[in-house]
C-alpha cells in the first residue's frame, strides 16, 4: 500500500491504494466521487475520461499510484463557481446531448478536452475526436449540436451528407 | 402553442442537472455499511459436466467470507420464465429448470458456478482463481438447425430435445396460406439471417444485496426496468420472500433498451447471500462478464415468401423461423418470437393470408430475449427486404409496390389476419413525407454525382408498424403471460400544493421525470417544477410492470392521467364547497377553480390547504386529504408507423458502405415532448444502422464467444452514425388511451435495418450488380466486397 495525494477538482486528497488500484477506483471508491464512470474493461468506452493535469485519460487505464501530486479534474468539477451548470453542461442539456447520464461524464470531459486544444472544431473534428467515447443512447447528433454550442457556433447546421 | 411545460412544450430535461454534475445515483454509486463483494466463477466451455469443485484453498484466502455453489440454493427455485408458449400441436413448451449457479452441467460460456464473496472485489477475485474446477467437457450445440438434428447433444439432459418450442400461426390458416401460393401469379422468397446483438448499454448491471435483522427485510438495489417484476419474480419463485418483505430498488439506471428487463441470477444471489452473510453483498459486472451474462437479442434465421397475383397486390406471406432462445429461458424469450413477432407480419399492408412457423431452439450460448424492439424488428426486416425484392423481380417501383398494398387511411380500424387491429394510420402520409424530406425526386443527380467520383450510390425505404404499449392483461394471459401487463400510478398532492408522482413505469434515459410532469401540469394548469416525479421503489408505488416495449407514456402515463383525474374531481368538490356551489359548476383552468358564468374563483393551493386542514370542509361527504391511485390496463396494442429513407454511397473498392442521410417520418399519434421524441429516434436510429452494418455477436464452433469486448463487438461510433432527419408531424392519434400517444422508443431500430439494406442493395442493382439479391447483417465491407467479388 502506498499513500497517494491529488488535486482533485482544486480541493488536496489522499487515500492509501494497492499498486494494482486504478485512478477511477481512487476517484469512486477512495474519494466517494461516483461522477466518474466506469463503462468497460478495455479503455474503450470512455466513460471515465478525466483530466489529469489538463490533458484527457481513461480514469480505468491509470494507476493511481503512479499520479502522485496530479491535479485531476472530474466532472464534478465542471459546474460554474456557484453551482450552475458549466457552459459544456449547460449546452449538453441545452441540445439534449444526454438521455441515462451513463456515458455523460466522460463526453462533457472529452469536450473539454477537445474545445481547449480546439476552441472552434468543424463537426468532422468533434466526431473524430469523441470516437473514444461510447454512447448507446443518443445517436450522438445530438452530443454533436452540444458540442458545437458549447464551442460558440451553430449548432443547427449539421451536414446532412 | 403549449406552455414551456406543458403537453407538447420541448421542455428541457431536469434530470439532466445531477447527469451532468456528477450527482447521479447509479446502482454501483450505492456503498452500504459493512458491505461485501461478490465475484461468479463462470464457465469457460460452452457444455461440460460439473464432477468437482474444491473450493478449500480458495475458502483460506485472505478476506473469504463465503464460498457458494449451486448446493447452497438447494431449497431456492430456479430463475423463472414470465411466459408459457403453447406449440402448433396444443401442447406447453418445454421449460428447463434454470438454477442460480450451475448444477450439474455448465450450459454456456459465462454460466456461473461458484460465488466468491469477500470483505473486498480484489480478494473475491484473486480467491476465485485459486478454485479448482473438475469440467468434464461435452460437445457444444451452437448452430440452430444443427441443434434440431435427432442426434443433437442436449443442453438439458431430462428434456426430449433442444427443441422449446413448434409454433404456428395462425395455425388454422395453413392450408389456406399454401393454397394460396399453389395458385399465386408470382412468389418471391428470401432467406435471411437477423443477426445476434448485445444490448450494451453503458452502464453494465449491478446488484447489491441488503438484509436488516431487525424486521427481517430484505432490500436490493439493481439495475433495472422493472423493479415491482423482480420483486415479484425472485421473491415468489425463487426465493420465497413475501412482497411485504422484500423491497426492490431501481435507481438511475444507465440505459436498458431490454437487457434490464429480467430477473437475473445475480440479483437472487446478493438478495439471499445478505441474510447469509448478514451483510451488504454487491456484485457489479464487468464489460467482459456483461456480453457473457447479459442476456443478448435476435439471432433468427428466416425463410419468408410472398404471393402475389397478377396485378401485384399481395396473397399470401408464409414464413419459417429458427430462434435461438439460448442455454436457459430468459424472463420473456418465448414470447419474442412468437406473439411480438408473428403479430406484426401483415405489416402496413393488406395481406390477407399469412402463416408463421417458429422453431424456438437451445443453444449452448448465452440466453437471448427481447432487445430495443423485440420480434418486430425481426418481422419488419424480413418483410421490408421481401417487399424490396419482390419490386425488383417484378420490375415495379419499390414505392409504387408498397402504396398499392398499403391499408389506407380510410381502412381503420384494421382487423390483420394475425389477431392485431390496428386502431389508426396514414401509411401514404408518412411515405409522402420521407419522400419529400430526402428530397427522392433529386435522387437520380445525386447518383450520377456519385458515380462521377468512382462511388455507388443508393436509396433504401422501408416501412414499418409496431405493436407497443404491451398490452390488454386478458389478452396476454390467454397468450401465455405470467403476469398482467398494466401500469400504476399514485398521485399525493401536498397542502402546499406540490404533487408527487409515483410511477411504475421506470426511466432508464427515457426522461419520464420531465414528461410526465408536463403531463400533470398540463391538467392541473400548475407549474411543472411543483410536480415531483418518483419511480423506480417497490416501497412507495402499489405495483409497476415497468418500461419496455414503448409502453411508458401509453400505459404509465395513462394510469397517471386517470389518477390525477380523480385528484380533479375531489378538488373539484372541495372547490365547490369552498365556493358554495355545486360541483358540476365547477372550472378548472389555469390551476385556478371557478364557478362557471361567475367571478367566484379558489386557487390550487386554497384546495389544497383545505383538503389537509378540513377548518371549511364538507366533512360528512369527502375525506380530507388529496392523494389517488389508479391502475390502467389498456384495452388494444398502439400502433406507430413510419417511414424510413437511406441514402447510402458505398465503395465499389473496399465495399465501406456509408450513411449520408436517413429520413425517419413516424406517426407516433400526440406528442409529448418533441425533443424527447426526436432523441428517442436518434438512439434507435444509430443501433438499427448498427446492427445492419457493424455489429454482430459471433460464437465459434465450440462455442466460445468470439466478439465479447468492444475490441471486437462493433459499437456504433461518433464517425459512424450521421445524417438524421426526424419528423413526427404525420399524426393519427390512438383512439384508446386519453393521451392519444403511441409510444417512440423503439422505432429507430426496428424500421432503420431495412431500409440500410435495401439502399445498399439498390446501390449495387443500379451499378450491374444484379445477380446480388441479398446479404446478410452487419453489411461490413468484406462482406459487400465478396459480394460484389463473387
Amino acid at each position: 500500500m502506498s499513500h497517494v495525494k491529488m488535486k482533485v477538482n482544486g480541493r488536496d486528497v489522499s487515500a492509501s491504494v494497492e499498486g494494482r488500484t486504478l485512478l477511477s477506483s481512487y476517484l469512486r471508491d477512495l474519494l466517494g466521487m461516483t461522477g466518474t464512470h466506469v463503462g468497460c474493461d478495455t479503455s474503450q468506452c470512455g466513460a471515465c475520461v478525466v483530466l489529469v493535469n489538463g490533458q484527457a485519460i481513461k480514469s480505468c487505464t491509470a494507476f493511481a499510484a503512479d499520479l502522485d501530486g496530479a491535479e485531476v479534474t472530474t466532472v464534478e468539477g465542471m459546474a460554474n463557481p456557484d453551482g450552475s451548470l458549466g457552459r459544456i453542461q449547460q449546452a449538453f442539456q441545452d441540445y439534449h446531448g444526454l438521455q441515462c447520464g451513463f456515458c455523460t461524464p466522460g463526453m462533457v470531459m472529452s469536450t473539454a478536452a477537445l474545445l481547449a486544444e480546439n476552441p472552434k472544431p468543424t463537426e468532422e473534428e468533434v466526431r473524430h475526436y469523441l470516437e473514444g467515447n461510447i454512447c448507446r443512447c443518443t445517436g450522438y447528433q445530438n452530443i454533436v449540436r452540444a458540442v458545437m454550442a458549447a464551442s460558440g457556433q451553430d449548432a443547427g447546421a449539421l451536414a446532412a451528407e | 402553442m403549449p406552455k414551456d411545460d406543458g403537453i407538447g412544450a420541448s421542455t428541457k430535461r431536469r434530470e439532466d442537472v445531477r447527469f451532468l454534475t456528477g450527482n447521479g445515483r447509479y446502482t454501483d454509486d450505492i456503498n452500504l455499511r459493512g458491505q461485501s463483494y461478490v465475484h461468479f466463477l463462470r464457465s469457460d466451455v460452452a457444455h461440460g459436466r460439473i464432477n468437482g469443485i474444491d473450493t478449500a484453498t480458495a475458502a483460506a484466502m485472505p478476506g473469504v467470507l463465503k464460498i457458494f455453489t449451486a448446493a447452497d440454493f438447494a431449497a431456492a427455485g430456479g430463475i423463472p420464465c414470465g411466459w408459457q408458449v403453447t406449440d402448433r400441436f396444443g401442447k406447453p413448451m418445454q421449460e428447463p429448470k434454470h438454477p442460480i449457479l450451475a448444477d450439474g452441467k455448465v450450459r454456456h460460456v459465462g454460466d456461473p458456478i461458484a460465488a466468491v464473496v469477500a470483505e473486498t472485489y480484489e480478494q473475491a477475485r484473486d480467491a476465485a482463481e485459486a478454485i479448482e474446477l473438475d469440467i468434464e467437457e461435452l460437445e457444444p450445440v451452437i448452430d440452430m438447425v444443427a441443434a434440431l438434428a435427432p442426434d443433437a447433444p442436449k443442453v438439458h439432459d431430462d428434456l426430449a430435445s433442444n427443441l422449446c418450442y413448434d409454433w404456428g400461426f395462425v395455425e388454422e390458416n395453413r392450408e389456406a396460406v399454401n393454397a394460396a401460393f399453389e395458385s399465386a401469379a408470382h412468389v418471391v422468397s428470401l432467406e435471411l439471417t437477423n443477426n445476434r446483438l448485445v444490448a450494451n448499454p453503458m452502464e453494465p448491471r449491478v446488484a447489491v444485496g441488503d438484509y436488516d435483522p431487525w424486521g427481517d427485510n430484505h432490500t436490493l438495489y439493481t439495475t433495472s426496468q422493472t423493479p415491482h417484476v423482480i420483486r415479484l419474480l425472485m421473491g415468489a419463485f425463487v426465493l420465497n420472500i413475501p412482497e411485504h418483505k422484500l423491497r426492490v430498488v431501481a435507481p438511475d439506471v444507465g440505459g436498458g433498451f431490454g437487457s434490464k428487463i429480467y430477473h437475473y441470477a445475480e440479483e437472487a444471489f446478493c438478495t439471499y447471500a445478505a441474510k447469509v452473510l448478514k451483510r451488504p453483498v454487491k456484485w457489479t459486472s464487468s464489460r467482459s462478464e456483461a456480453f457473457i451474462s447479459d442476456a443478448h437479442g435476435r439471432d433468427h434465421k428466416t425463410k419468408i415468401e410472398l404471393a402475389l397475383d397478377g396485378d401485384h397486390n399481395f396473397l399470401a406471406i408464409r414464413t419459417d423461423t429458427y430462434a435461438n432462445m439460448g442455454a436457459y429461458l430468459s424472463t420473456f424469450a418465448p414470447s419474442i418470437p412468437t406473439w411480438l413477432h408473428g403479430t406484426l407480419m401483415a405489416g402496413n399492408y393488406k395481406t390477407p393470408l399469412i402463416y408463421v412457423n417458429v422453431k424456438a431452439v437451445f443453444t449452448n450460448t448465452v440466453p437471448v430475449d427481447a432487445y430495443r424492439g423485440a420480434g418486430r424488428p425481426e418481422a419488419t426486416f424480413q418483410l421490408e427486404r421481401l417487399v424490396d425484392k419482390a419490386a425488383r423481380e417484378l420490375g415495379v417501383d419499390p414505392v409504387e409496390l408498397r402504396r398499392k398494398n398499403f391499408i389506407k387511411a380510410d381502412q381503420f380500424p384494421y382487423q390483420t389476419p394475425v389477431a392485431v387491429v390496428y386502431d389508426t394510420g396514414n401509411y401514404d402520409a408518412t411515405l409522402d413525407k420521407m419522400l419529400e424530406l430526402a428530397d427522392y425526386a433529386n435522387f437520380d443527380a445525386r447518383v450520377a454525382e456519385s458515380k462521377a467520383r468512382g462511388k455507388l450510390r443508393g436509396f433504401g425505404i422501408a416501412h414499418y408498424i409496431e405493436a407497443c404499449g404491451i398490452a390488454p392483461s386478458n389478452l396476454v394471459g390467454q397468450l401465455g403471460a405470467r403476469a398482467g401487463l398494466y401500469e400504476s400510478a399514485s398521485v399525493r398532492v401536498n397542502a402546499t400544493g406540490s404533487i408527487s408522482v409515483y410511477t411504475g413505469s421506470h426511466s432508464h434515459g427515457q426522461g419520464h421525470e420531465t414528461t410526465f410532469a408536463q403531463v400533470v401540469a398540463d391538467m392541473i394548469g400548475v407549474d411543472a417544477t411543483s410536480i415531483e416525479i418518483h419511480h423506480g421503489d417497490t416501497s412507495n408505488t402499489p405495483m409497476g410492470m415497468g418500461t419496455y416495449g414503448s409502453r411508458s407514456l401509453a400505459v404509465g402515463g395513462s394510469a397517471i392521467v386517470k389518477a390525477t383525474n380523480k385528484i380533479i374531481d375531489k378538488a373539484k368538490k372541495i372547490a365547490a364547497h369552498l365556493l358554495e356551489a355545486a360541483p358540476e359548476d365547477i372550472e378548472l383552468k389555469d390551476g385556478k377553480f371557478s364557478v362557471a358564468g361567475t367571478d367566484k374563483s379558489v386557487d390550487w393551493t386554497g384546495v389544497t390547504l383545505a383538503a389537509y386542514v378540513p377548518h371549511n370542509y364538507p366533512l360528512e361527504d369527502l375525506e380530507p386529504g388529496l392523494e389517488e391511485t389508479a391502475f390502467y390496463d389498456p384495452s388494444n396494442f398502439t400502433y406507430p408507423s413510419g417511414a424510413y429513407g437511406c441514402e447510402i454511397e458505398l465503395d465499389p473498392e473496399t465495399g465501406k458502405i456509408d450513411i449520408l442521410r436517413f429520413i425517419a417520418a413516424d406517426d407516433f399519434g400526440n406528442i409529448v415532448n418533441p425533443m424527447i421524441v426526436e432523441g428517442q429516434v436518434h438512439g434507435g436510429l444509430a443501433q438499427g444502422i448498427g446492427q445492419a452494418l457493424m455489429e454482430n455477436c459471433v460464437y465459434d464452433d465450440q462455442g466460445q464467444l468470439l466478439s465479447g469486448s468492444f475490441m471486437d463487438y462493433a459499437m456504433p461510433r461518433a464517425d459512424d452514425v450521421r445524417g438524421f432527419t426526424v419528423d413526427h408531424s404525420c399524426i393519427t392519434p390512438c383512439t384508446h388511451n386519453p393521451l392519444g400517444v403511441k409510444g417512440c422508443g423503439e422505432a429507430g431500430a426496428i424500421g432503420s435495418p431495412p431500409a440500410v439494406v435495401n439502399a445498399a442493395i439498390d446501390a449495387l442493382h443500379r451499378a450491374g450488380h444484379s445477380h446480388i439479391s441479398h446479404i446478410d447483417m452487419p453489411l461490413t465491407p468484406s462482406r459487400v466486397w465478396a459480394a460484389m467479388n463473387s
